[in-house]
Protein backbone atom coordinates (compact mmCIF):
# COMPACT_ATOMS: atom_id res chain seq x y z
CA UNK A 1 0.00 0.00 0.00
CA UNK A 2 1.34 3.35 -0.90
CA UNK A 3 -0.27 6.91 -0.61
CA UNK A 4 2.00 9.38 -1.75
CA UNK A 5 2.19 13.22 -0.03
CA UNK A 6 0.31 14.56 -3.37
CA UNK A 7 -2.38 12.11 -2.79
CA UNK A 8 -3.05 13.27 0.54
CA UNK A 9 -2.88 16.81 -0.88
CA UNK A 10 -5.29 15.81 -3.15
CA UNK A 11 -7.94 14.36 -0.91
CA UNK A 12 -6.88 17.32 1.89
CA UNK A 13 -8.53 19.82 -1.10
CA UNK A 14 -11.35 17.73 -1.14
CA UNK A 15 -12.16 17.46 2.48
CA UNK A 16 -11.44 21.36 2.98
CA UNK A 17 -8.20 20.69 5.21
CA UNK A 18 -4.78 22.32 4.88
CA UNK A 19 -1.69 20.42 5.94
CA UNK A 20 1.88 21.33 5.86
CA UNK A 21 4.20 19.51 4.04
CA UNK A 22 5.72 17.59 7.19
CA UNK A 23 1.85 16.97 8.08
CA UNK A 24 0.91 15.46 4.97
CA UNK A 25 4.19 13.45 4.96
CA UNK A 26 3.12 12.03 8.50
CA UNK A 27 -0.23 11.53 7.12
CA UNK A 28 0.35 9.41 4.09
CA UNK A 29 2.17 7.06 6.87
CA UNK A 30 -1.17 6.97 8.86
CA UNK A 31 -3.11 6.17 5.88
CA UNK A 32 -1.01 3.78 4.09
CA UNK A 33 -1.31 1.88 7.72
CA UNK A 34 -5.13 2.11 7.81
CA UNK A 35 -6.23 1.47 4.06
CA UNK A 36 -3.40 -1.41 4.18
CA UNK A 37 -5.46 -2.43 7.29
CA UNK A 38 -8.76 -2.09 5.27
CA UNK A 39 -6.74 -3.93 2.30
CA UNK A 40 -7.81 -6.66 4.58
CA UNK A 41 -10.93 -7.20 3.11
CA UNK A 42 -10.22 -8.16 0.28
CA UNK A 43 -9.72 -11.62 1.49
CA UNK A 44 -13.05 -12.24 1.33
CA UNK A 45 -15.16 -12.94 -1.90
CA UNK A 46 -18.33 -10.58 -2.08
CA UNK A 47 -19.08 -11.37 -5.72
CA UNK A 48 -22.77 -10.46 -5.77
CA UNK A 49 -23.32 -9.95 -1.93
CA UNK A 50 -25.83 -6.88 -1.60
CA UNK A 51 -24.49 -3.87 0.27
CA UNK A 52 -25.61 -2.96 3.38
CA UNK A 53 -26.20 0.69 4.34
CA UNK A 54 -28.94 0.29 7.32
CA UNK A 55 -28.85 -2.40 9.92
CA UNK A 56 -32.68 -2.46 10.31
CA UNK A 57 -34.76 -2.66 7.64
CA UNK A 58 -36.36 0.71 6.36
CA UNK A 59 -37.61 2.46 3.66
CA UNK A 60 -38.14 6.41 3.13
CA UNK A 61 -39.97 7.51 5.72
CA UNK A 62 -42.08 10.36 4.78
CA UNK A 63 -44.43 12.36 6.95
CA UNK A 64 -47.94 14.19 5.80
CA UNK A 65 -47.11 17.28 3.53
CA UNK A 66 -48.37 19.73 6.03
CA UNK A 67 -47.20 22.84 7.39
CA UNK A 68 -45.52 22.57 11.08
CA UNK A 69 -44.12 25.03 13.21
CA UNK A 70 -40.34 25.49 12.35
CA UNK A 71 -37.71 27.58 14.45
CA UNK A 72 -37.73 30.85 15.23
CA UNK A 73 -34.62 33.05 12.64
CA UNK A 74 -33.24 34.58 15.48
CA UNK A 75 -32.75 31.38 17.16
CA UNK A 76 -31.24 29.72 14.20
CA UNK A 77 -28.89 32.78 13.90
CA UNK A 78 -27.53 32.92 17.55
CA UNK A 79 -24.55 30.85 17.04
CA UNK A 80 -23.43 32.75 13.89
CA UNK A 81 -19.87 33.89 13.46
CA UNK A 82 -21.13 36.32 11.39
CA UNK A 83 -24.65 37.59 10.66
CA UNK A 84 -26.16 40.90 8.96
CA UNK A 85 -30.05 41.40 8.41
CA UNK A 86 -31.36 37.93 8.98
CA UNK A 87 -28.98 35.61 7.25
CA UNK A 88 -25.30 34.75 7.41
CA UNK A 89 -22.49 36.75 6.22
CA UNK A 90 -19.41 34.87 4.09
CA UNK A 91 -16.89 36.35 2.17
CA UNK A 92 -17.93 38.16 -1.55
CA UNK A 93 -18.32 35.06 -4.24
CA UNK A 94 -19.23 37.39 -7.33
CA UNK A 95 -17.94 40.51 -8.02
CA UNK B 1 -26.69 9.79 49.63
CA UNK B 2 -24.52 10.17 46.28
CA UNK B 3 -23.69 6.30 46.10
CA UNK B 4 -27.64 5.76 45.74
CA UNK B 5 -29.14 4.51 42.32
CA UNK B 6 -31.73 5.80 40.55
CA UNK B 7 -34.09 3.83 40.58
CA UNK B 8 -33.53 3.98 45.24
CA UNK B 9 -34.10 7.53 44.60
CA UNK B 10 -37.03 7.51 42.78
CA UNK B 11 -38.40 5.19 45.36
CA UNK B 12 -37.09 7.55 48.25
CA UNK B 13 -38.32 10.79 46.47
CA UNK B 14 -41.55 8.91 46.15
CA UNK B 15 -42.11 8.40 49.81
CA UNK B 16 -40.73 11.57 51.16
CA UNK B 17 -37.78 10.28 52.22
CA UNK B 18 -35.36 12.65 50.43
CA UNK B 19 -35.77 15.66 48.47
CA UNK B 20 -35.23 16.51 44.61
CA UNK B 21 -32.83 19.74 45.97
CA UNK B 22 -31.23 17.16 49.06
CA UNK B 23 -30.03 15.18 46.03
CA UNK B 24 -29.22 17.38 43.73
CA UNK B 25 -27.18 18.89 46.78
CA UNK B 26 -24.93 16.40 47.73
CA UNK B 27 -23.94 15.52 43.96
CA UNK B 28 -23.18 19.53 43.40
CA UNK B 29 -21.05 18.70 46.68
CA UNK B 30 -19.64 15.41 45.60
CA UNK B 31 -18.93 17.53 42.34
CA UNK B 32 -16.49 19.80 44.34
CA UNK B 33 -14.70 17.39 45.99
CA UNK B 34 -13.62 15.09 43.12
CA UNK B 35 -14.01 17.29 39.79
CA UNK B 36 -10.00 18.17 40.47
CA UNK B 37 -8.68 14.53 40.55
CA UNK B 38 -11.51 13.18 37.44
CA UNK B 39 -12.03 15.86 35.48
CA UNK B 40 -15.43 14.01 33.48
CA UNK B 41 -17.41 17.45 33.36
CA UNK B 42 -16.54 20.22 30.56
CA UNK B 43 -19.82 21.75 31.71
CA UNK B 44 -21.20 21.95 35.47
CA UNK B 45 -24.95 23.47 35.84
CA UNK B 46 -24.47 24.53 39.47
CA UNK B 47 -27.22 26.99 39.59
CA UNK B 48 -29.50 25.76 37.29
CA UNK B 49 -29.28 22.52 38.66
CA UNK B 50 -30.35 23.83 41.77
CA UNK B 51 -33.31 25.57 40.38
CA UNK B 52 -34.72 22.77 38.55
CA UNK B 53 -34.33 20.75 41.80
CA UNK B 54 -36.03 23.23 43.39
CA UNK B 55 -39.07 23.43 40.75
CA UNK B 56 -39.56 19.47 41.40
CA UNK B 57 -39.70 19.81 44.50
CA UNK B 58 -42.38 22.30 44.56
CA UNK B 59 -44.41 20.26 42.39
CA UNK B 60 -44.16 17.56 44.68
CA UNK B 61 -45.08 19.59 47.70
CA UNK B 62 -48.16 20.77 45.59
CA UNK B 63 -49.21 17.10 44.64
CA UNK B 64 -48.60 17.50 40.79
CA UNK B 65 -47.85 14.29 38.99
CA UNK B 66 -44.28 14.19 38.36
CA UNK B 67 -42.14 12.10 35.89
CA UNK B 68 -40.31 8.18 36.47
CA UNK B 69 -37.15 10.04 37.33
CA UNK B 70 -38.15 13.22 39.24
CA UNK B 71 -35.37 14.36 41.10
CA UNK B 72 -32.39 12.20 39.62
CA UNK B 73 -29.33 14.13 38.86
CA UNK B 74 -27.84 13.28 35.26
CA UNK B 75 -25.06 14.26 33.06
CA UNK B 76 -25.49 14.20 29.18
CA UNK B 77 -22.09 13.64 26.89
CA UNK B 78 -21.11 16.69 25.14
CA UNK B 79 -22.71 15.45 21.78
CA UNK B 80 -26.51 15.47 22.77
CA UNK B 81 -28.00 18.82 21.96
CA UNK B 82 -28.96 20.75 25.02
CA UNK B 83 -31.19 24.08 24.23
CA UNK B 84 -29.10 27.31 25.29
CA UNK B 85 -26.53 25.04 27.16
CA UNK B 86 -23.22 24.57 25.35
CA UNK B 87 -22.81 21.29 23.26
CA UNK B 88 -19.00 21.13 22.12
CA UNK B 89 -18.35 17.90 21.42
CA UNK B 90 -14.78 18.46 23.46
CA UNK B 91 -13.73 19.97 20.17
CA UNK B 92 -12.62 23.64 19.21
CA UNK B 93 -14.93 24.00 16.22
CA UNK B 94 -18.11 23.69 18.80
CA UNK B 95 -16.34 25.80 21.74
CA UNK B 96 -19.27 28.24 22.04
CA UNK B 97 -22.11 26.22 20.60
CA UNK B 98 -25.06 26.84 22.20
CA UNK B 99 -28.04 24.79 20.61
CA UNK B 100 -31.16 26.65 20.25
CA UNK B 101 -32.94 23.32 20.88
CA UNK B 102 -32.99 19.83 22.82
CA UNK B 103 -32.18 16.64 21.68
CA UNK B 104 -34.96 14.03 22.16
CA UNK B 105 -33.50 11.91 24.91
CA UNK B 106 -32.34 15.58 26.54
CA UNK B 107 -36.29 16.90 26.14
CA UNK B 108 -37.41 13.14 27.37
CA UNK B 109 -35.25 13.21 30.44
CA UNK B 110 -36.47 17.32 31.02
CA UNK B 111 -40.28 15.46 30.89
CA UNK B 112 -38.86 12.50 33.36
CA UNK B 113 -38.43 15.50 35.81
CA UNK B 114 -34.40 14.73 35.89
CA UNK B 115 -31.97 17.41 36.86
CA UNK B 116 -29.24 18.31 34.49
CA UNK B 117 -26.19 18.37 36.44
CA UNK B 118 -23.75 18.97 33.11
CA UNK B 119 -22.30 18.01 30.17
CA UNK B 120 -19.14 15.27 30.11
CA UNK B 121 -16.10 15.02 28.42
CA UNK B 122 -15.37 12.85 25.75
CA UNK B 123 -13.33 12.10 22.32
CA UNK B 124 -13.47 14.96 20.27
CA UNK B 125 -16.52 14.00 18.41
CA UNK B 126 -16.77 10.64 19.74
CA UNK B 127 -13.49 9.70 17.38
CA UNK B 128 -11.60 7.82 20.26
CA UNK B 129 -11.46 4.88 22.53
CA UNK B 130 -9.27 6.87 25.82
CA UNK B 131 -11.20 10.30 25.59
CA UNK B 132 -7.72 11.94 25.15
CA UNK B 133 -8.51 13.81 21.63
CA UNK B 134 -10.91 15.89 23.51
CA UNK B 135 -9.92 19.63 23.36
CA UNK B 136 -10.41 20.26 26.74
CA UNK B 137 -9.47 18.12 29.14
CA UNK B 138 -8.14 14.29 29.82
CA UNK B 139 -11.02 12.51 32.08
CA UNK B 140 -9.39 10.15 34.34
CA UNK B 141 -10.30 6.71 35.13
CA UNK B 142 -11.52 6.91 38.65
CA UNK B 143 -10.02 3.36 39.98
CA UNK B 144 -6.58 4.63 38.91
CA UNK B 145 -5.95 8.17 37.82
CA UNK B 146 -2.94 7.15 35.75
CA UNK B 147 -5.38 5.23 33.72
CA UNK B 148 -7.84 6.49 30.88
CA UNK B 149 -11.27 6.07 31.12
CA UNK B 150 -11.95 4.40 27.77
CA UNK B 151 -13.40 6.39 25.09
CA UNK B 152 -15.78 8.11 23.62
CA UNK B 153 -17.97 8.50 26.34
CA UNK B 154 -15.05 8.46 28.88
CA UNK B 155 -16.50 11.34 30.78
CA UNK B 156 -20.06 9.41 31.15
CA UNK B 157 -18.29 6.00 32.40
CA UNK B 158 -15.65 8.26 34.57
CA UNK B 159 -18.70 10.43 36.13
CA UNK B 160 -20.85 7.08 36.88
CA UNK B 161 -18.38 5.43 38.37
CA UNK B 162 -16.92 8.77 40.43
CA UNK B 163 -20.04 9.31 41.82
CA UNK B 164 -20.68 12.31 40.52
CA UNK B 165 -23.98 12.06 38.20
CA UNK B 166 -26.54 9.10 39.37
CA UNK B 167 -26.35 7.97 35.19
CA UNK B 168 -25.30 9.15 32.18
CA UNK B 169 -26.26 9.26 28.41
CA UNK B 170 -23.67 8.13 25.74
CA UNK B 171 -23.39 7.27 22.29
CA UNK B 172 -21.53 4.16 21.02
CA UNK B 173 -21.05 3.93 17.43
CA UNK B 174 -17.99 1.02 17.67
CA UNK B 175 -17.89 0.75 21.44
CA UNK B 176 -18.10 4.04 22.58
CA UNK B 177 -20.58 3.31 25.23
CA UNK B 178 -19.57 -0.12 25.87
CA UNK B 179 -15.64 0.48 26.26
CA UNK B 180 -15.55 2.89 28.51
CA UNK B 181 -18.15 1.81 31.02
CA UNK B 182 -16.02 -1.67 31.44
CA UNK B 183 -13.21 0.03 31.74
CA UNK B 184 -14.81 2.29 34.72
CA UNK B 185 -17.37 -0.58 36.38
CA UNK B 186 -20.38 0.92 35.24
CA UNK B 187 -23.04 -0.93 33.29
CA UNK B 188 -24.03 0.60 29.69
CA UNK B 189 -26.06 -0.61 27.02
CA UNK B 190 -25.98 0.12 23.55
CA UNK B 191 -29.46 -0.07 22.37
CA UNK B 192 -31.09 -1.49 18.74
CA UNK B 193 -30.47 0.61 16.07
CA UNK B 194 -33.57 2.75 15.18
CA UNK B 195 -35.22 2.36 19.35
CA UNK B 196 -33.85 5.61 20.76
CA UNK B 197 -33.88 8.82 18.81
CA UNK B 198 -31.08 10.56 17.55
CA UNK B 199 -32.41 13.62 16.43
CA UNK B 200 -29.97 16.18 18.34
CA UNK B 201 -26.68 14.11 18.79
CA UNK B 202 -23.98 15.37 16.45
CA UNK B 203 -23.83 12.80 14.17
CA UNK B 204 -20.15 10.87 13.87
CA UNK B 205 -21.35 7.51 11.08
CA UNK B 206 -25.47 7.69 10.96
CA UNK B 207 -25.93 4.13 10.58
CA UNK B 208 -24.24 3.18 13.28
CA UNK B 209 -24.31 5.40 16.33
CA UNK B 210 -26.69 4.56 18.70
CA UNK B 211 -27.72 6.74 22.24
CA UNK B 212 -27.30 4.98 25.52
CA UNK B 213 -27.50 4.77 29.28
CA UNK B 214 -24.13 4.18 31.76
CA UNK B 215 -25.64 3.53 35.14
CA UNK B 216 -24.52 1.98 38.41
CA UNK B 217 -26.67 -0.81 37.95
CA UNK B 218 -28.85 -3.07 36.09
CA UNK B 219 -32.03 -2.17 36.66
CA UNK B 220 -31.23 1.59 36.45
CA UNK B 221 -30.27 0.69 32.59
CA UNK B 222 -33.42 -0.41 32.59
CA UNK B 223 -35.42 1.96 33.74
CA UNK B 224 -33.36 4.78 31.74
CA UNK B 225 -33.64 3.29 28.77
CA UNK B 226 -37.36 2.56 29.39
CA UNK B 227 -37.51 6.64 29.53
CA UNK B 228 -35.49 7.35 26.78
CA UNK B 229 -37.21 4.39 23.98
CA UNK B 230 -39.12 5.09 21.49
CA UNK B 231 -40.63 6.52 18.17
CA UNK B 232 -39.99 9.78 17.06
CA UNK B 233 -40.58 11.57 13.71
CA UNK B 234 -37.80 14.09 13.89
CA UNK B 235 -35.73 10.79 13.47
CA UNK B 236 -35.96 9.08 10.24
CA UNK B 237 -34.32 6.09 10.79
CA UNK B 238 -36.63 5.50 14.16
CA UNK B 239 -38.78 2.40 14.36
CA UNK B 240 -41.84 2.45 15.03
CA UNK B 241 -43.37 0.24 17.27
CA UNK B 242 -44.44 -0.17 20.34
CA UNK B 243 -42.09 -0.99 23.61
CA UNK B 244 -43.08 -2.70 27.15
CA UNK B 245 -41.30 -1.32 29.94
CA UNK B 246 -37.90 -3.32 30.24
CA UNK B 247 -37.64 -2.42 34.38
CA UNK B 248 -40.66 -4.61 35.12
CA UNK B 249 -39.17 -7.64 32.77
CA UNK B 250 -36.52 -7.89 35.17
CA UNK B 251 -36.91 -11.04 36.84
CA UNK B 252 -33.32 -12.59 37.20
CA UNK B 253 -34.65 -16.10 36.22
CA UNK B 254 -32.50 -17.47 33.42
CA UNK B 255 -32.73 -21.40 33.62
CA UNK B 256 -33.28 -22.71 30.34
CA UNK B 257 -31.13 -19.70 28.51
CA UNK B 258 -28.74 -20.55 25.77
CA UNK B 259 -25.44 -18.66 25.64
CA UNK B 260 -23.09 -18.71 23.04
CA UNK B 261 -19.39 -18.05 23.69
CA UNK B 262 -17.72 -17.27 20.00
CA UNK B 263 -14.65 -18.61 19.99
CA UNK B 264 -12.99 -15.44 18.21
CA UNK B 265 -13.53 -13.29 20.74
CA UNK B 266 -11.40 -15.18 23.64
CA UNK B 267 -8.17 -15.84 21.50
CA UNK B 268 -4.94 -13.82 20.97
CA UNK B 269 -4.87 -10.43 21.98
CA UNK B 270 -7.49 -11.26 24.94
CA UNK B 271 -5.61 -10.81 28.14
CA UNK B 272 -5.50 -13.87 30.71
CA UNK B 273 -7.37 -12.19 33.80
CA UNK B 274 -10.39 -10.85 31.09
CA UNK B 275 -10.60 -14.38 29.58
CA UNK B 276 -10.50 -15.76 33.24
CA UNK B 277 -13.52 -13.54 34.57
CA UNK B 278 -15.32 -14.33 31.37
CA UNK B 279 -15.51 -17.90 31.53
CA UNK B 280 -16.31 -17.68 35.58
CA UNK B 281 -19.19 -15.52 34.48
CA UNK B 282 -20.59 -18.12 32.59
CA UNK B 283 -19.87 -20.58 34.88
CA UNK B 284 -21.82 -18.29 37.06
CA UNK B 285 -25.08 -18.64 34.30
CA UNK B 286 -24.51 -22.32 34.28
CA UNK B 287 -25.19 -22.43 38.26
CA UNK B 288 -28.43 -20.74 37.43
CA UNK B 289 -29.95 -22.79 34.80
CA UNK B 290 -28.33 -21.52 31.83
CA UNK B 291 -26.18 -23.41 29.52
CA UNK B 292 -23.75 -22.17 27.12
CA UNK B 293 -21.20 -23.46 24.94
CA UNK B 294 -18.30 -22.30 22.10
CA UNK B 295 -19.38 -20.98 18.75
CA UNK B 296 -18.31 -19.68 15.96
CA UNK B 297 -18.55 -16.06 14.03
CA UNK B 298 -15.95 -16.50 11.61
CA UNK B 299 -16.11 -13.34 10.08
CA UNK B 300 -15.47 -11.02 13.43
CA UNK B 301 -11.67 -10.21 12.22
CA UNK B 302 -13.33 -8.94 8.86
CA UNK B 303 -15.78 -6.44 11.54
CA UNK B 304 -13.29 -3.34 12.06
CA UNK B 305 -11.72 -3.14 8.74
CA UNK B 306 -15.19 -2.85 7.70
CA UNK B 307 -16.53 -0.40 10.41
CA UNK B 308 -13.26 2.31 9.91
CA UNK B 309 -14.14 1.99 6.32
CA UNK B 310 -18.14 2.42 7.25
CA UNK B 311 -17.80 4.83 9.66
CA UNK B 312 -15.24 7.19 8.61
CA UNK B 313 -16.84 7.57 4.86
CA UNK B 314 -19.83 8.78 6.78
CA UNK B 315 -18.15 10.75 9.27
CA UNK B 316 -16.46 12.92 6.64
CA UNK B 317 -19.81 13.37 4.93
CA UNK B 318 -21.53 14.18 8.66
CA UNK B 319 -18.80 16.48 9.39
CA UNK B 320 -18.44 18.66 6.01
CA UNK B 321 -21.00 21.03 7.94
CA UNK B 322 -18.52 22.28 10.06
CA UNK B 323 -17.52 24.87 7.81
CA UNK B 324 -17.41 28.53 9.98
CA UNK B 325 -20.76 29.78 8.98
CA UNK B 326 -23.34 28.70 10.52
CA UNK B 327 -22.31 28.15 13.90
CA UNK B 328 -19.07 28.06 15.99
CA UNK B 329 -15.47 28.21 15.37
CA UNK B 330 -14.34 30.69 12.39
CA UNK B 331 -10.63 31.37 11.42
CA UNK B 332 -9.65 35.15 11.82
CA UNK B 333 -7.44 34.74 8.74
CA UNK B 334 -8.72 33.92 4.98
CA UNK B 335 -8.68 34.69 1.78
CA UNK B 336 -11.75 33.94 -0.18
CA UNK B 337 -15.10 31.66 0.65
CA UNK B 338 -13.02 28.52 0.00
CA UNK B 339 -10.36 29.19 2.21
CA UNK B 340 -12.78 30.52 4.72
CA UNK B 341 -13.92 26.73 4.53
CA UNK B 342 -10.99 25.36 4.74
CA UNK B 343 -8.99 27.45 7.52
CA UNK B 344 -11.92 27.10 10.02
CA UNK B 345 -11.79 23.46 9.79
CA UNK B 346 -7.44 23.10 9.82
CA UNK B 347 -7.89 25.23 12.62
CA UNK B 348 -11.11 24.10 14.31
CA UNK B 349 -10.74 19.77 14.27
CA UNK B 350 -7.66 18.18 15.70
CA UNK B 351 -5.58 15.22 14.53
CA UNK B 352 -7.73 12.38 15.00
CA UNK B 353 -10.74 14.38 13.21
CA UNK B 354 -8.86 15.01 10.26
CA UNK B 355 -7.42 11.64 10.13
CA UNK B 356 -10.68 10.06 9.92
CA UNK B 357 -12.20 12.71 7.37
CA UNK B 358 -9.29 12.16 5.32
CA UNK B 359 -9.61 8.16 4.93
CA UNK B 360 -13.64 8.54 5.05
CA UNK B 361 -12.88 11.38 1.69
CA UNK B 362 -10.17 8.93 0.34
CA UNK B 363 -12.44 6.03 0.62
CA UNK B 364 -15.61 7.89 -1.02
CA UNK B 365 -13.41 9.50 -3.67
CA UNK B 366 -13.55 8.91 -7.27
CA UNK B 367 -11.69 5.29 -8.23
CA UNK B 368 -11.73 3.91 -4.74
CA UNK B 369 -15.30 3.67 -3.62
CA UNK B 370 -16.46 0.67 -4.91
CA UNK B 371 -12.74 -1.14 -3.54
CA UNK B 372 -13.46 0.15 -0.14
CA UNK B 373 -16.99 1.55 0.93
CA UNK B 374 -19.09 -0.50 -1.28
CA UNK B 375 -16.71 -3.69 -0.34
CA UNK B 376 -16.93 -2.79 3.70
CA UNK B 377 -20.93 -2.23 2.79
CA UNK B 378 -20.89 -5.95 1.50
CA UNK B 379 -18.79 -7.32 4.12
CA UNK B 380 -21.28 -6.03 6.34
CA UNK B 381 -23.67 -8.01 5.08
CA UNK B 382 -21.64 -11.49 5.40
CA UNK B 383 -21.24 -10.33 9.12
CA UNK B 384 -25.32 -9.68 9.86
CA UNK B 385 -25.75 -12.58 8.61
CA UNK B 386 -23.28 -14.71 10.98
CA UNK B 387 -25.19 -13.09 13.75
CA UNK B 388 -28.69 -14.38 12.02
CA UNK B 389 -27.24 -17.66 12.35
CA UNK B 390 -25.98 -17.19 15.25
CA UNK B 391 -29.16 -16.47 16.88
CA UNK B 392 -31.29 -19.34 15.32
CA UNK B 393 -29.05 -21.31 17.91
CA UNK B 394 -28.65 -18.95 20.60
CA UNK B 395 -30.74 -16.36 22.87
CA UNK B 396 -27.57 -14.41 23.65
CA UNK B 397 -24.22 -14.33 23.45
CA UNK B 398 -21.23 -13.38 25.82
CA UNK B 399 -18.16 -11.91 24.82
CA UNK B 400 -15.56 -9.81 26.70
CA UNK B 401 -16.10 -5.72 26.47
CA UNK B 402 -12.35 -5.15 25.96
CA UNK B 403 -9.29 -7.14 25.12
CA UNK B 404 -7.09 -5.47 28.23
CA UNK B 405 -8.07 -3.34 30.93
CA UNK B 406 -7.72 0.45 31.00
CA UNK B 407 -4.51 1.70 29.63
CA UNK B 408 -2.31 4.28 30.70
CA UNK B 409 -2.17 7.89 29.17
CA UNK B 410 -0.34 8.29 25.88
CA UNK B 411 0.06 4.03 25.58
CA UNK B 412 -1.79 3.87 22.39
CA UNK B 413 -1.77 7.65 20.93
CA UNK B 414 1.48 7.29 18.54
CA UNK B 415 -0.09 3.97 16.44
CA UNK B 416 -3.58 5.28 15.23
CA UNK B 417 -4.61 1.47 14.38
CA UNK B 418 -3.24 0.13 18.14
CA UNK B 419 -6.01 2.70 19.33
CA UNK B 420 -8.95 0.99 17.12
CA UNK B 421 -7.91 -2.48 18.00
CA UNK B 422 -9.28 -1.68 21.41
CA UNK B 423 -12.81 -1.80 19.78
CA UNK B 424 -12.11 -5.13 18.53
CA UNK B 425 -14.70 -6.64 20.41
CA UNK B 426 -17.81 -4.25 20.25
CA UNK B 427 -17.67 -2.87 16.47
CA UNK B 428 -19.42 -6.07 14.93
CA UNK B 429 -22.80 -5.13 17.21
CA UNK B 430 -22.27 -1.44 16.05
CA UNK B 431 -22.29 -3.31 12.41
CA UNK B 432 -25.45 -5.30 12.81
CA UNK B 433 -27.88 -2.76 14.51
CA UNK B 434 -27.76 -5.37 17.84
CA UNK B 435 -28.35 -4.27 21.22
CA UNK B 436 -25.44 -5.19 23.47
CA UNK B 437 -25.54 -4.29 27.58
CA UNK B 438 -22.08 -4.59 29.39
CA UNK B 439 -21.46 -5.04 33.23
CA UNK B 440 -18.52 -5.29 35.74
CA UNK B 441 -17.83 -9.13 35.65
CA UNK B 442 -14.62 -9.35 38.07
CA UNK B 443 -10.87 -7.12 38.50
CA UNK B 444 -8.38 -7.54 38.22
CA UNK B 445 -4.68 -8.02 39.88
CA UNK B 446 -4.88 -4.40 40.31
CA UNK B 447 -8.08 -3.35 41.03
CA UNK B 448 -9.23 -2.39 37.84
CA UNK B 449 -13.00 -3.55 36.38
CA UNK B 450 -13.11 -5.94 33.97
CA UNK B 451 -16.17 -5.76 31.83
CA UNK B 452 -18.60 -8.58 30.39
CA UNK B 453 -20.84 -8.08 27.29
CA UNK B 454 -23.74 -9.57 26.56
CA UNK B 455 -25.09 -9.34 22.77
CA UNK B 456 -29.09 -10.03 22.07
CA UNK B 457 -30.99 -10.05 18.87
CA UNK B 458 -32.59 -7.16 17.28
CA UNK B 459 -35.19 -6.01 19.83
CA UNK B 460 -34.09 -8.49 22.23
CA UNK B 461 -32.76 -5.70 25.19
CA UNK B 462 -35.28 -7.23 27.54
CA UNK B 463 -33.30 -10.72 27.35
CA UNK B 464 -29.86 -8.80 27.73
CA UNK B 465 -31.00 -6.84 30.50
CA UNK B 466 -32.75 -9.74 32.47
CA UNK B 467 -29.38 -11.72 31.64
CA UNK B 468 -27.22 -8.62 32.88
CA UNK B 469 -29.55 -8.81 36.25
CA UNK B 470 -29.20 -12.30 36.95
CA UNK B 471 -25.04 -12.01 36.74
CA UNK B 472 -25.12 -8.64 38.67
CA UNK B 473 -26.22 -10.84 41.71
CA UNK B 474 -23.04 -13.09 41.51
CA UNK B 475 -20.81 -9.88 41.34
CA UNK B 476 -19.44 -8.23 44.29
CA UNK B 477 -18.58 -4.65 43.08
CA UNK B 478 -15.66 -2.64 44.33
CA UNK B 479 -16.10 1.56 44.39
CA UNK B 480 -13.00 2.80 43.28
CA UNK B 481 -10.77 5.01 46.05
CA UNK B 482 -11.44 8.49 45.42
Amino acid sequence: MNISKEEVLHVAKLARLKFTDAEAEALAKDMESIIGFANKLNELDTEGVVPTAHAIPMHNAFREDVVTPSYDREAMLQNAPSKEDGGYTVPKVVE
Amino acid sequence: MHTLTAHEIRDRIKNKELSSVEITKAYLDRIEKVEDKVESYVTVLQEEAMQSAEAIDKKIAAGEEVGALAGVPVALKDNLCTKDVLTTCSSKMLYNFRPPYDSTVAKKLKDADTVLLGKVNMDEFAMGSSTETSYFKKTKNPYDLSKVPGGSSGGSAACVAADEATFTLGSDTGGSIRQPASLCGCVGMKPTYGTVSRFGLVAFASSLDQIGPLAKDVQDCALIYDQIVGYDPMDSTSVNREYASFEKALTGDVKGLKIGMPAEYMGEGISAPVQKAVLAALESFKAMGASYEEMHLPLNEYALPAYYMISSAEASSNLARFDGVKYGFRAEKFEDLVDLYAQTRSEGFGAEVKRRIMIGTYALSSGYYDAYYKKAQQVRTMIMQDFDKAFEKYDVLVTPTTPTTAFGFGEKTDDPLQMYMADICTVSVNIGGLPAVVLPCGYDENGLPIGLQIIGKPFGEAAILNAAYALEKTITKIKPAL
